[in-house]
């Protein structure tokens, strides 16, 4: 029986709001379920992947880099990708490209690729379902 | 019948637009739908049976079926004895499932 | 092809700084590709509706902001372009905006003809 995919639609950059980790809690267990998933990144949600995000020490609670296990939206998102691997499914995941361009966020780990609302429709069409998550 | 799967990630006293998707979930039900209503993140504090104004009331009327993400429950520390008993626990899993049971079904987040 | 309505509900997110509304300029690409969209207005984006705005003169430090956006614009065009463009008149009650101060053109809906509305769409992306 052929995958079913799922397309989702984030907007959310990292570390301000919850709705970026049910995104990916979403992602995940649509992964784990063997979906396809399609993760359209719009918006300040380009910033999810960027390679230059750093895990920091935290001097509040005394821990160093090592103990705080800080985790990166980036690491998270490589996760996902080696998720998809794993189970034999697809995650094809799409920055969009004017987004990326106004904020510098083009140097991004392995796995993402530029795209433009166009991909995202074409997704929507050929999609078992579609979620859009929106920011506020 | 259409299928609607709806998300509400707010917390009703934060944010007074929360009514509106609890109406909108419910007339969409008296409409015919079916609709399915999952609370994540602050939304689920609405899930205590006990909060002021009883804000899932006229939804709980409506048939509609009401699951709140365990996950959430447990990271504001909702205990099962806490819950509305009418709001069922549910895994992320689940609302995977209920978005992708049949094709066609209308998903909305708030 | 699947049906769209797109559900708008904040306004002025970064507007300045996008010289677009970022969910209106996205519905009307997706337009513009060959989609079949439409737009409801709801909660402050009903303000959208408002035919007299002028968002332009911003100058931070030395920056002039040229081409603010104007989502009522921005929303004629799309009209134009054939697109259906709905408000929610109860929101606009609420905010107390006189009906004489909406653009003619967008259609205003009671909260309550919304199922019935949904119903006309095989999607509902509520941004």
């Amino acid at each position: 029986m052929m995958a079913k995919t799922l397309t989702v639609c984030i907007m959310e950059p990292p570390y301000e709001s919850a709705n970026s980790t049910t995104s990916m809690r979403i992602i995940d267990a649509a992964l784990q379920k063997g979906i396809n998933v399609n993760v359209f990144a719009y918006e300040g949600a380009v910033s999810l992947t960027v390679k230059d995000q750093k895990p920091h020490p935290n001097p509040v609670h005394g821990t160093s880099v090592e103990e705080e296990k800080h985790p990166t939206t980036r690491q998270l998102v490589a996760g996902l990708f080696e998720l998809a691997k794993e189970k034999g499914v697809k995650l094809d995941w799409i920055n969009c490209g004017l987004c990326v361009d106004e904020r510098g966020a083009g140097n991004w780990i392995e796995g993402p690729r530029r795209g433009g609302p166009g991909d995202f429709h074409k997704w929507v069409q050929e999609s078992n379902a579609t979620l859009v998550i929106p920011t506020k | 019948m259409g299928r609607y799967v709806m998300i509400e990630s707010r917390d009703p006293y934060e944010s007074g637009d929360v009514s509106y998707f609890y109406n909108l979930a419910a007339d969409l039900a008296a409409a015919g739908e079916q609709v399915t209503l999952f609370l994540v993140q602050n939304g689920a504090l609405a899930a205590r049976k006990d909060a002021k104004g009883d804000p899932l009331g006229g939804v709980l009327k409506s048939r509609i079926e009401v699951l709140a993400d365990s996950f959430a429950l447990r990271e504001r520390g909702i205990q099962d004895s806490e819950r509305h008993p009418s709001v069922k626990s549910a895994e992320i899993g689940d609302l995977v499932d209920h978005i992708m049971a049949e094709d066609g079904a209308k998903v909305l987040w708030h | 092809m699947k049906r769209i309505l797109c559900v708008v509900e904040t306004a002025y997110r970064g507007t300045q700084e996008e010289q677009d509304d970022a969910v209106l300029w996205f519905s009307h690409a997706l337009k513009n590709g060959g989609g079949d969209v439409g737009i409801l207005l709801r909660g402050n984006a009903v303000n959208y509706a408002v035919s007299t705005q002028d968002p332009a003169g911003l100058v931070i430090g030395k920056f002039s902001i040229e081409h603010p956006a104007n989502p009522n614009k921005d929303l004629l065009k799309m009209k134009q372009a054939g697109m259906p463009i709905h408000v929610v008149r109860e929101d606009t009650e609420e905010r107390g905006i006189a009906p004489d101060s909406l653009t003619q053109e967008f259609e205003l809906i009671s909260r309550r003809a919304l199922p019935g509305l949904f119903a006309q769409y095989d999607q509902v992306w509520h941004w």
